[in-house]
């Protein structure tokens, strides 16, 4: 890895972090409102799978989305206006947090149904196939999602079809406040991948570095075979499932524990180690994290609302011709 | 004397399922997040403590599946309360819904009975843009085999869910997210309520306001402004949408000879639409003006709270209609 790789990697990491912490505040004023899933702890999933994918790559994410969005180059601007409901957020507005898109980036959502975007992603892989195109669709999940029958019938029909999609699950142990265990009657979610002869493999979701090995042998795979390929990261989520959780279903020690494996801490300290980066330059990053953050809450604060002459917008297009 | 107390919708919930699992060994309720989490809403905190894991079932996300099982567990003999979270992932279930809890009765020439309850939460109000705020009742209500509940006061609230049990028959209960942290009060020594009846609100002599869920305290609200001008509306809640109570309804009508139905759901094909043309059919000669109808706008719910509020309709916009009709000015 080059020290440039690797700064970046950090810068995006942490803006991530910054980004949502500076989120959870404003969600704490009412700037915010609806539902805001944070994605604390979970950083190098996000960055190390996409920096795998090249800009032509399609991505699907969760309504856990701000990480997934940020690390595919949307701007904390377009996102933090989405949030605050302002036209020029990246949805104008009218999504939220939930249902981050740019189709100009090929992020598509931003899905808040669980596992509803699974098909989706499928659908559109088996597009790519048949345009002869040779990127592939991402899409990021959660393990509760795997429980969902449109995980199976999506991972069916991505083997039977040979489509080009990386699943990703993002295995954090806890669909809002039930536990894995509680959950799947097989802990170890690859297998499920490799019921449907689906190429699949777990890592260490917490290792940025583990992410991104897994993640580009992944994304090589898919390129070489057109084949979709089950790729499990084992994470955890710091903060709670969203701004209303009590988290009344797991003790504070088990967060802190894990917390000791904070990923963005290894990364500093892996770059640190191979004299990739110092403790100065980790410095001038944080601090234009910080002056990217308050740029992007000053923006959100100045953006305009719609009027509500135009609340039926979107709902067909411009020209429906029948 | 009556007597009161003072209750939050979430809590006349609770007090509802915690009464069903002590009256009834057969009782249990699934759904996810029902146990350790406390419930999406809190509604169930406590239950697992209380009742433990046979009765408080956390289950995977898998609506299809648990709610398939529900209906299987009934059909067997079991009372089981189903929770779906919230309607949004009611559709994910809606198969199960349709073609097996509505049909298998039929099916099967009468044998079979699916004495299932299945609530669901739903409605619009917390900013949860499109995918989190539907109010599809009319979907559930279109659907024969299903009996349809709908708990628009924290009297229903607290009481509906006994009766929904005693129901041989697939009964959906849909409860509102948004007033679950509004307090009211309900009478101590009313303990169960007629659902298969809808309700009169307030009786009143110049207009009927008919509406359901969300729009009862809304309507409610209008009404009480309404009065302190003279107007004096009559509130219908329908508190059972499949099947509707015809004779309420058009027995309010029938007196007022005026109609304004309010409805969150989207006018087009709604709940709404089915009164109205009922009114039409059955006490045309009875009116004095065409009826009219406040329902949500046909926009899927956008997230910004000015955008949100101007797609259902609202307090002032039940009031501005209600003078209209009767050329108040
Ligand atoms: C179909 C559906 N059912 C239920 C919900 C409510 N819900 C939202 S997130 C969530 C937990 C999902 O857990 P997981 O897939 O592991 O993702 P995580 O939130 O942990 O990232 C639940 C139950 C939903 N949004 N969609």
């Amino acid at each position: 890895m080059k020290a440039e790789e690797g700064q970046h990697l950090l810068y995006q990491m942490q803006l991530i972090r910054r980004f949502e912490e500076k989120s959870a505040e404003q969600y704490t004023k009412a700037k915010i409102r609806g539902f805001l899933h944070l994605y604390i702890g979970e950083e190098a999933v996000a960055v190390g799978v996409i920096q795998a994918l090249t800009d032509e790559d399609s991505i699907l994410s969760t309504y856990r989305e701000h990480g997934h969005a940020l690390a595919r180059g949307l701007s904390a601007e377009s996102v933090m206006a989405e949030m605050y409901g302002k036209k020029e957020g990246c949805s104008m507005g009218r999504g939220g947090s939930m249902h981050l898109f740019d189709a100009s980036k090929r992020f598509y959502g931003g899905n808040a149904i669980v596992s509803g975007h699974l098909p989706l992603a499928v659908g559109m892989a088996l597009a790519l196939k048949k345009q002869n195109k040779k990127n592939i669709t991402c899409c990021f999940f959660g393990e509760g999602a795997a429980a969902e029958g449109e995980f199976h019938e999506s991972m069916n029909l991505a083997a039977l079809w040979n489509v080009p999609v990386l699943f990703v699950c993002e295995n954090n142990l806890y669909a809002m406040g039930t536990a894995l265990k509680y959950t799947h009657s097989i802990l170890e979610l690859e297998k499920k991948g490799m019921a449907y002869g689906i190429d699949s493999v777990a890592v260490d979701g917490m290792n940025l570095m583990a992410v991104i090995n897994a993640a580009n042998k992944a994304v090589t795979k898919i390129k070489k075979t057109g084949k979709p390929y089950f790729l499990v990261c084992n994470t955890y989520r710091f903060r709670a499932h969203s701004m209303f959780d009590a988290e009344l279903y797991r003790d504070k020690s088990e967060v802190e524990e894990w917390k000791k494996r904070d990923p963005i801490a290894i990364f500093k300290k892996y770059l640190l180690q191979e004299k990739l980066t110092t403790e100065q330059e980790i410095a001038i990053i944080e601090a234009r994290i910080e002056s990217e953050v308050q740029r992007a809450v000053d923006f959100a604060e100045s953006g305009t609302l719609e009027s509500i002459e135009d609340l039926t917008k979107f709902v067909y297009s411009k020209k429906t011709e029948l | 004397m009556k007597e009161i107390t003072k209750i939050t919708y979430r809590e006349a919930l609770k007090q509802g399922v915690r009464e069903a699992l002590q009256n009834d060994e057969r009782v249990f309720l699934m759904g996810e997040d029902v146990g350790r989490y406390g419930g999406a809403f809190a509604v169930s905190k406590g239950l697992l403590q209380e009742f433990g894991e046979d009765k408080i079932m956390d289950v995977p996300l898998s609506e299809s599946g648990f709610v398939g099982a529900g209906i299987g567990a009934a059909v067997a003999g079991m009372k089981p309360i189903v929770e779906v979270m919230t309607v949004n992932f009611g559709l994910l279930a809606m198969d199960q819904i349709v073609n097996n809890a509505a049909t298998l009765l039929h099916m099967s020439g009468g044998q079979m009975n699916v004495p299932v309850v299945i609530r669901m939460g739903c409605g619009i109000g917390r900013q949860l843009a499109a995918q989190h705020s539907h109010s599809w009742e009319p979907l559930f209500a279109h659907i024969p085999g299903l009996i349809v509940l709908s708990a628009g006061t924290h009297e229903d609230a607290r009481h509906m869910l006994a009766k929904a049990l005693k129901s041989p028959d697939p009964v959906i209960v849909f409860e509102y997210t948004s007033m679950l942290n509004i307090e009211k009060e309900i009478p101590v020594n009313i303990t169960r309520v007629d659902i298969s009846k809808a309700k009169v609100r307030k009786v009143g002599k110049d207009i009927s306001i008919i509406t359901y869920g969300i729009g009862v305290y809304k309507c409610m609200d209008a009404a009480n402004e309404l009065a302190s001008i003279g107007i004096d509306t009559e509130v219908v809640d329908l508190r059972i949408l499949r099947p509707l109570d015809e004779e309420t309804i058009l027995a309010s009508v029938s007196k007022t000879h005026k109609a304004l139905i309010v409805e969150d759901a989207w006018k087009s094909v709604s709940i709404s639409s089915e009164i109205s043309a009922r009114i039409m059919e059955k006490i045309f000669y009875e009116l004095d003006a065409p009826v009219l109808r406040l329902a949500g706008v046909e926009v899927p719910i956008p997230y910004p709270l000015h955008l949100e509020d101007a797609s259902v309709p609202q307090k002032n916009d039940i009031i501005n209609a209600v003078k209209k009709m009767l050329n108040h000015d």
